[in-house]
């Protein structure tokens, strides 16, 4: 009896270890959006682009697009861009979202580095990137052809998590339209 | 150059740490002078390998060498030099060194002061020292090594996190690791002991003075750390319940029952294996709180290194160390005898239910800490924990620890009776009573929780000084000159921690309850009330520093003391691309004044969130004193080992080998 109390300290123990053996696996990026299969929130944007048509919640329609938040600040977005420009050039559809930034210097980042964009929305103010619960930049929502947000990639998407994550459910959420 | 001294360094002490590791204990378990005589020598060429490969890394932050990976990633030409520093131990590979290099002073200070103890037994803890040394090292050298060369050099480095550009930084993190990895001492003695089959007071001796040195570190780092959160998070909390908070909280409430109990193990030869158990918790607690903050089980503000691999390593490091530790409990902790017995009210008792309290308290915290994870691996949606949940279950733990404070150094060993320990804190009780009656009185019935904190700050404070009145009426006689030079520096030490920690509930009490924030726009010449006080937005500027740019707000605060002027800046780090706030802080004795800007409207007003905060510096102040109490008593020259008097020999426990 005596035996088995001493025993119970290391017993608990290999509880605890076998259990953060199990949590190591989960990937701590994946923080959770309150967002995930509810409409994407309701926002019309100004143009960041000189002549432009701007962005809007209401262009979330027909097909399953990306939405991704850049601002011309943030050094962790010019890490994400060649892989921006890549899927543009595979010919996924990404609309940008210019965080806490001015429409020119958005624009001008877009003009030196190249623009992944079809469309792009200049939020000033911040105040959408709170509806959209955004921690920091870079973000990326996956947004199926009803509107609704499936999931978000929160830091830059390196090529892994392209084409282990976001690009098979793109490919499932094109099936489902 | 520089850096692969430090390669070569870091090479040569992983070798050293597993040289001493079969030293240690081959030549204690074959009692062969030479091996054992070698273990000492592996500690000392360990500590010249180590400080090698820290003042290398440091040389190279120094001199801003980029070709280093590290160096470039947190160091540019424009961080000043004493940032350029701190950021060799403010970065994960950084402060693995930090880490390695406190513990090579450990273990060449146990190769250097141990000549006192049983040979065996100082190669025993020397060898266990390196266990744990060789399993960082290798960390280091495996997954995070802090020489890795850059080619081709970038042409300007990174930056440290502006989070961390900060005199506190410079100053925090060694002292918390100082505390960390100081309880790797009192791991390795319980090791050694339970290896040895064998635990007496020369060996409690041994470790207090290990404990105590780790307990001080780590009260001094938290209060920094929290003091730290307070002025740069720019919200004016001075704890969030963080993981990362926690993990240095834990060790410190296990430290503090490791503390206890290793008194009365050292003058009653009682809670012999229990005192072993909380030897080998501590130090577990330590290292998982270096778990936490690198693995990404849980993500936190703090988070350095978000790394799976290093996560299983680290993990790897805690179940090898602590569960090796834990089954050699299991194994031969039975055999070792119990000490003295003694009656449930009595000193002893007391500091039993001190450890019960404090035992709790830490579960309560590593519940909360780690129910996300748990939460996680049951219904797979991440939860996180807030303050509701600390509040409701670690408060209501360290309350009563909080009233038994008092009663403890009243009560004799082995046996009393509760009236006499009633008549002792007469006094104290009777003013507690005093300020509770007075505080509902002046507050009324709404405030009754705040005011039984107050009376409880009351009664810790009181009932500290009523042992010196003891002292000096009993002991002593009546005769101030008997008193002084009787009264040892550990009673003042312990009686100086206990009013701490009534300086600190009157602290928290008082901010809980009592403080008023205003967020608003403002523009220059605006004035508004806060508290009683006028505060006035002076102007609003921009300007530059040496490696941000700021917006800078100029506040007067005509205050009870007259008038002074705050100073709080809004700062963009252009090379990372952060902002961060830096608050404006009028600190006063019975309160602080706290004013913090948020970014610039387009009719040119800003948003102020502003504080008033009383009696906060009270909390920090209650922790320095603690930490001091703890110096006293570690500058008593009873504890120093050598002093051993021969009653403590004679009380001496041996268990069957």
């Amino acid at each position: 009896m005596k035996r088995l109390l001493f025993a119970l300290p290391v017993a608990l123990f290999a509880a605890v270890v076998a259990i953060f053996a199990i949590g190591l696996k989960r990937d701590p990026s994946k923080l959770p959006s309150v967002l995930i299969n509810q409409p994407l929130p309701a926002f019309v944007l100004p143009a960041v682009r000189p002549h432009d048509a701007g962005l809007s919640s209401m262009q979330f329609r027909a097909e399953p697009r990306l939405l991704n938040v850049f601002a011309s600040w943030c050094v962790s977005c010019r890490v994400e861009h060649p892989v921006l420009l890549q899927l543009k050039a595979e010919g996924v559809p990404v609309d940008g979202l210019d965080w806490k930034d001015k429409a020119s210097d958005g624009a001008r980042y877009l003009r030196v580095n190249g623009d992944p964009y079809m469309r792009a929305g200049n939020d000033r103010s911040g105040r959408t990137g709170i509806d959209l619960g955004i921690t920091g930049v870079p973000e990326t929502f996956v947004i199926d052809a009803r509107g609704m947000v499936r999931y978000k990639h929160t830091g830059p998407i390196a090529p892994k998590d392209w084409t282990n994550t976001i690009k098979p459910l793109m490919d499932h959420l094109r099936a489902e339209s | 150059m520089v850096a692969e001294i430090g390669q070569l360094a870091l090479i040569l002490a992983f070798l050293m740490g597993l040289c001493q590791t079969f030293a240690g204990f081959a030549g204690a378990h074959r009692r062969d002078p030479a091996l054992m005589a070698l273990a000492r020598a592996a500690a000392w060429m360990q500590l010249l390998f180590v400080g090698t490969m820290f003042l290398a890394l440091a040389t190279s932050f120094l001199q801003n060498d980029l070709s280093v990976a590290l160096v470039a990633q947190h160091s540019n030409s424009a961080q000043p030099a004493i940032y350029r520093i701190a950021a060799t131990w403010g970065n994960h590979e950084g402060s693995m060194v930090l880490w390695v290099l406190i513990l090579a002073v450990q273990g060449a200070s146990v190769a250097w002061f141990g000549s006192s103890l049983r040979e065996t037994l100082q190669a025993r803890v020397l060898a266990a020292q390196a266990v744990i040394g060789a399993a960082f090292l290798g960390f280091s050298l495996f997954t995070s090594n802090p020489f890795l060369r850059l080619n081709p050099a970038p042409f300007d480095g990174n930056e440290l996190n502006p989070l961390l550009q900060d005199p506190g930084l410079v100053f925090h993190p060694p002292v918390l690791y100082l505390g960390y990895v100081g309880f790797s001492a009192a791991f390795a003695f319980a090791v050694a002991a339970l290896i040895e089959g064998r635990v007496d007071a020369a060996w409690a001796r041994w470790v207090r003075p290990w404990v105590l040195a780790s307990w001080i570190a780590l009260t001094v780092g938290i209060a920094a750390g929290s003091c730290w959160a307070y002025y740069t998070l720019g919200w004016g909390g001075w704890w969030f319940w963080d993981p990362v908070e926690n993990a240095s909280l834990m060790p410190w409430l296990m430290g503090t029952a490791l503390l206890h109990s290793s008194l009365v193990l050292e003058k009653r030869g009682a809670l012999v294996s229990w005192t072993i158990l909380l030897a080998i918790l501590t130090f577990s607690l330590s290292l998982i709180g270096t778990f936490l903050v690198r693995s990404g089980v849980l993500t936190s503000v703090h988070a350095f290194a978000l790394d799976a691999k290093r996560g299983v390593y680290i993990l790897g490091i805690i179940g090898g160390l602590t569960g090796t530790a834990l089954a050699l409990f299991a194994w031969r902790a039975p055999a070792m005898r119990t000490g003295a017995l003694f009656a449930p009210l009595s000193r002893e008792g007391g500091i039993t239910l001190n450890n019960v309290f404090l035992l709790g308290a830490t579960a309560a915290v590593f519940l909360g800490t780690f129910y996300p994870v748990f939460v996680d691996l049951v219904k797979g949606a991440p939860v996180s924990v807030g303050p509701p949940y600390y509040r409701m279950t670690f408060v209501p733990i360290f309350i009563p620890l909080l009233i038994l404070v008092s009663f403890g150094p009243m009560l004799d060993w082995k046996r009393n009776a509760w009236w006499n320990v009633a008549g002792r804190l007469r006094l104290p009780l009777l003013l507690a009573a005093g300020a509770l009656f007075l505080a509902v009185l002046f507050l009324g019935m709404k405030f009754v929780l705040t005011a039984g904190g107050i009376a409880l700050g009351v009664f810790l404070i009181a009932g500290a000084a009523a042992v010196l009145v003891r002292r000096y009426r009993f002991t002593s006689g009546g005769d101030w000159r008997r008193f002084a030079r009787s009264t040892p520096l550990a009673t003042y030490g312990f009686v100086l921690a206990h009013a701490g920690l009534g300086v600190t509930a009157l602290g928290i009490t008082a901010v809980s309850a009592f403080q008023t924030e205003k967020v608003l726009n403002m523009r220059a010449g605006q004035s508004v009330d806060l508290a009683g006080q006028e505060v006035r937005l002076e102007s609003v500027l921009p300007m530059h520093g040496p490696n941000y740019q700021a917006m800078e707000a100029r506040f007067k605060v005509g205050s009870r003391s007259g008038e002074r002027t705050l100073i709080s800046q809004r700062r963009f780090y252009p090379v990372s691309g952060t902002q961060t706030t830096d608050a404006g802080i009028g600190v006063g004795i019975l309160g602080n004044t706290y004013v913090s800007v948020g970014d610039q409207n387009p009719d040119g007003s800003i948003v102020v969130r502003m504080w008033d905060h009383p009696l906060v510096d009270w909390i920090w102040a209650g922790a320095f004193l603690m930490a001091f109490g703890g110096m006293l008593s570690l500058a008593d020259r009873r504890l120093r080992v050598g002093f051993a008097a021969p009653a403590f020999r004679a009380a001496a426990v041996q268990g069957a080998a």
